[in-house]
This record gives structure tokens, C-alpha cells and sequence, in this order.
């Protein structure tokens, strides 16, 4: 039974709350005012909120003095590839430790999230000088492949935690039917895993988009996705307040509603199931 | 139950991705141990030679290093301090009956979902810039003389940027732990008398505290790595101030080309991050038995 509240205890919670929550989005929403200002509202003293002349002047000049869907388009491959990558090589896995647990399974996962404990400075080295002697440098091939690898386990883990939660008796149950290993798979398992793997789709695509060692380290102008892109932006360019805002509203925006979905499935991936 | 037909197929499953993952963990980091054994210089080819430790040595002689080790645990604490006390009082409001609650907790996860480079940019520029910024109006608007945040105090500076950056992900976590706390459990010790005090002493505390260490070890493990956000606003500076040493390792490698030195600070790198990952991977692991 739901506790009865008074209304005046409801209120002043209220207000402390989104007094709070506002005062957190600020940032973002002042971001996104800015990018429809002209350079000069931008920088008015008293600052201009809401009463300035609305213009897409900002977005017309990132778009006409860089190359912008460039980096968008490499930001859009990379997270997606290195994902969908590795879920092709983490389905398999996951799949066979939640459904045909062994002794080791416990080891091996417990190992493979070891390896996301590793500093990337730790290897940063090594890889540089790997990618530069086999020409991976600076294209998207070697950061989908680099972030895929990142990622790796958090994906085994989340489709680890997805798939124990369906009952293995359907897939007895299947089994006695006839059904063999490719019917199984396809017409018992992947229907029943498909919110699983959705959600952890949407989360590691959100963390390889927002990434910012390994896209910052192995690439210059042209696989640069927009973590790179914005970073360009450091000095002096970043004193255009118009400009670095519209580009950034373009930048965070799209992740930006993606992630408002995955909120549930974020708590889950990123504490490898620790607390869900 | 499974067959030895299935148990094959299971372990032909498994193979890629421990394959894969082993490579990833084994080859480079072989390969940063050797270089942090070797005179390795890029601008030098062909030079290498061994070194045994002089690349430790002089790396844990270095001052810079001593900086960076300080600078690193600096910003860990400050940030773990701000966020996981910001995240369970944060939490423990949202999780109060109030309108429109949905929405408010969307408005406090999203910087989380910024890339870290747009995050670190905003606040240098828009908020703290010391002539334009929101800050500097702010000040000159109650009389009060603009402050140089990344010039004055660089390091409070960052860890602020990355603590908007993380609380969102402290208070979310605690949320999801609060809303699993059982409710009659609460009542029934309202009933019983307990003010709202002790409530939060004797059974929301408890409970909570395992979803804190969780927070605390996992924040741990990323703000030790912590990188761009120092890149674009401070580059390490001024002098040493903001340098951790992810920057001071990529610095010495990436920058002036020193590969056994930077290799050297890699491994001390990865020793420091294991320390932390003990625990967490304890944490987990108790959890997968239950």
C-alpha cells in the first residue's frame, strides 16, 4: 500500500528536487540555447536566455568551415560496428555460459572482466606501434576493432545477465520436441533474447560514441569521430561560444535521447549485474 | 542437462571471444613490459638496447612522477567524495514521492550521456572562461572580481567538470538500489516508532552500502584514466598541476616519443589499477554465486 503523503511534504520535495535536476541539465540546455545564438548574443553581458534572435547562423558556419558529417558519419561507424561486431563474437559466448554452465564459467567471466581493469595507458604504447607498422592508424577499421575489443566484456557480461534469466526448461522443452541446435538457437532462443540484446546494443553503442582515450590516440583528421572532432575545438576555436555549442548540441543530441532509453539497461551493464 | 555433445559445442562458442580477449590482454601488455625494460626512443630508431631498470628508475625519480601520482589521487578522492555524497542525497530525494519524478530523473542522467570532450569544453569556455563565462558574469554581477578557474585552481576545476560528468551515474545506480529496498520492511519500523533518522541508520544505510562500494570501485577504475578532459582544458598544466599519470605516461610516450619511459609509467599504471580492481572483482564475483 502506497504511504499517504501530505500534499505540502509532496510539494516541498518536489521543488528541492527539480531545483536540483534543473540546476544539473543547466549546462546542456544553455549548450543548446547558445548553438541558435549569433557569436555576439553568445557573449552578451547580461547573458541572454530565452529573448535573443533565434538563428541557425552557428550550424550553417560548422557545417561550411568543417568537414562535419564526416566525423559524424566515422562516429556513427565506429560505435555501431565495433558493437554489432562484437555482439556476433559475444552472443556465441554468452549463450553457451548461461546455458551450458561448465566449472570454469565463473573463471572465465570473472577473467574477462579482468581485462577491462587494465589502464588503457597500460597498452596505449603497444597498439600505437602496432596500428602505425600495419597501417590501422587513423582509420576506422582499427577503432572498431579496438573498441569492439573494450567493450567485449561488458557485452559478454550483459547478455550473460540477460540470457540467465530465461528458463532453461524451454529449451529442454525444445530439445525433446526434436528441435536441434539451429532450430533452437533460432526459433527459441533469439525471440526470447531479443530485449537482452537490444539493450545491450544501445548501451555500448552510447559508450563507444562518447569514448575518448583510444579515439583521441589513434586518429587524426581522417577516421576522427566527434569526441575528436570537438577536441579540435580546445583554443582558440572553442572561444566561439555559437559555434562550439552548435557543433556540440549535434554532437550529444542523438546519444542524448538513445541513452534516456537505456537507463534501466545502463545500471545493469555497468555494474555487470552487480545491482540491477 | 547437458550432453558432451552440447559441452563441445558450448566450448567452441566460448573460443572466440576468450581468444580474442586473451590476445588483447597478453600481447600488448607483454609488449609494454619488455619496452619498459629498453632504451626506446621513436625519434631514435633502431637504438633500442637494454636497459634492465634504469626506465623505472628514472621515471620513479622523477618529480613529475611523484606530481602525478599526487594529481591522480587527488582528483579520484575529490571526484569520489563529491559524487557519491552528491549521488545519496540526490538519490534518496528523487526516490521521495514528488511530481513529475520520471522527468527529473531524465534531466539528472543526462550529462552522463555527454562525451567527455563537449563536457570539458562547455564548462571551460562558457562557464568558466574569466571573460566571457557564465561564472565571470555571475561574479561581476555581485560585485566580486571574475575568477580564472583553470588559471587559479586547475585541479578543482577538473575535478568539478568530471564530477557533473559521474554524478549522474552515483545517483542513478543508488536509485536503483533504493527502489529495491523492500517497503513493508520500512513501514513495519515506522510502526514501530523509528523517526526518519533512524530508519536511515538501521535500514536504508545497510542496504545501501552495498551499492555504494560498487559505485566506489567502478568510479575508481575510470577516474583513474581519466584523459580528455585534462587534454582539452588545462594539457596537464599549469607545469605539472593537472597532470595525472594517464597524461604525464601519454606525454612521455605519444609526445617526446620515449617509449621505455612512458612503458615504464604504463606498468606502474596497471599495478595501481589492479590494487582497486582486487576488490571490485571480489564484489562481483560474490555476487554471481548468490
Amino acid at each position: 500500500m502506497a504511504r499517504a503523503v501530505s500534499t505540502r511534504r509532496k510539494a516541498t520535495f518536489t521543488v528541492a528536487a527539480w531545483a536540483i535536476a534543473l540546476a544539473i541539465f543547466f549546462p546542456i540546455l544553455w549548450t543548446f540555447l547558445t548553438s541558435f545564438k549569433t557569436e555576439g548574443d553568445a557573449i552578451a553581458s547580461p547573458p541572454m536566455f530565452v529573448f535573443f534572435d533565434w538563428n541557425l547562423s552557428a550550424y550553417e558556419a560548422v557545417n561550411q568551415r568543417t568537414n562535419y558529417l564526416k566525423h559524424f558519419w566515422n562516429s556513427v561507424v565506429i560505435s555501431f560496428g565495433s558493437t554489432i561486431l562484437g555482439l556476433v563474437i559475444a552472443v556465441p559466448a554468452a549463450w553457451a555460459m548461461a546455458f551450458v554452465p561448465a566449472k570454469q564459467t565463473k573463471n572465465v567471466l570473472m577473467w574477462m572482466l579482468s581485462t577491462k581493469m587494465l589502464p588503457p595507458v597500460g597498452v596505449v604504447i603497444p597498439i600505437f606501434l602496432i596500428f602505425r607498422n600495419t597501417g590501422l592508424l587513423d582509420t576506422r577499421t582499427g577503432l572498431v576493432i579496438v573498441l569492439m575489443l573494450i567493450n567485449l566484456p561488458i557485452i559478454v557480461w550483459m547478455l550473460f545477465t540477460y540470457f540467465r534469466e530465461i528458463p532453461g526448461e524451454i529449451l529442454e522443452a525444445a530439445r525433446m520436441d526434436g528441435a536441434d541446435l539451429r532450430s533452437e538457437l533460432l526459433y527459441v532462443l533469439t525471440p526470447m533474447a531479443m530485449p537482452g540484446i537490444a539493450s545491450t546494443l544501445l548501451l555500448n553503442v552510447i559508450l563507444a560514441w562518447n569514448e575518448a582515450f583510444w579515439t583521441l590516440n589513434l586518429t587524426a583528421a581522417k577516421a576522427a569521430p566527434l569526441t575528436a572532432f570537438i577536441a579540435s575545438f580546445s583554443s582558440p576555436e572553442g572561444l566561439f561560444f555559437a559555434k562550439l555549442s552548435a557543433a556540440s548540441t549535434m554532437a550529444i543530441a542523438p546519444i542524448l535521447v538513445l541513452g534516456w532509453f537505456s537507463q534501466k539497461q545502463l545500471v545493469r551493464g555497468l555494474t555487470f549485474g552487480a545491482v540491477k | 542437462m547437458a550432453t558432451l555433445h552440447s559441452r563441445a559445442a558450448a566450448r567452441l562458442m566460448i573460443t572466440p571471444a576468450v581468444v580474442l580477449l586473451l590476445g588483447w590482454m597478453l600481447i600488448p601488455l607483454g609488449m609494454t613490459v619488455y619496452f619498459s625494460f629498453l632504451r626506446f626512443n621513436l625519434l631514435a630508431p633502431g637504438t633500442e638496447s637494454w636497459t634492465g631498470l634504469t626506465n623505472y628508475y628514472f621515471f620513479l625519480t622523477d618529480p613529475s612522477f611523484w606530481d602525478a601520482i599526487r594529481n591522480t589521487l587527488t582528483l579520484v578522492i575529490g571526484v569520489l567524495l563529491i559524487t557519491v555524497t552528491g549521488g545519496v542525497l540526490l538519490a534518496l530525494l528523487l526516490d521521495q514521492p514528488i511530481w513529475g519524478q520520471g522527468v527529473a530523473r531524465v534531466l539528472v542522467i543526462a550529462p552522463f550521456f555527454v562525451m567527455p570532450t563537449v563536457s570539458a569544453l562547455i564548462w571551460k569556455n562558457m562557464f568558466m572562461n574569466p571573460v566571457n563565462g557564465l561564472f565571470a558574469f555571475l561574479a561581476k554581477s555581485v560585485g566580486l572580481q571574475p575568477f580564472d578557474f583553470l588559471g587559479q585552481a586547475p585541479m578543482a576545476s577538473i575535478i568539478l567538470i568530471v564530477s557533473w560528468q559521474w554524478l549522474p551515474f552515483a545517483t542513478l545506480i543508488l536509485l536503483t538500489a533504493l527502489q529495491s529496498l523492500d517497503t513493508e520492511q520500512l513501514e513495519a519500523s515506522e510502526m514501530d516508532g523509528a523517526g526518519p533518522l533512524n530508519r536511515f541508520i538501521y535500514i536504508v544505510a545497510p542496504h545501501l552500502a552495498r551499492a555504494t562500494t560498487v559505485v566506489i570501485l567502478i568510479l575508481t577504475i575510470f577516474l583513474l584514466s581519466i584523459f580528455a578532459e585534462i587534454l582539452v582544458t588545462t594539457n596537464g598544466g599549469p607545469g605539472t598541476a593537472t597532470t595525472n599519470l594517464t597524461y604525464l605516461v601519454y606525454t612521455q610516450s605519444l609526445l617526446q616519443f620515449d617509449v621505455g619511459g612512458g612503458s615504464a609509467g604504463g606498468v606502474v599504471a596497471i599495478i595501481l589499477a589492479n590494487i582497486v580492481a582486487i576488490f571490485l572483482m571480489r564484489m562481483i564475483g560474490k555476487n554471481l554465486d548468490a
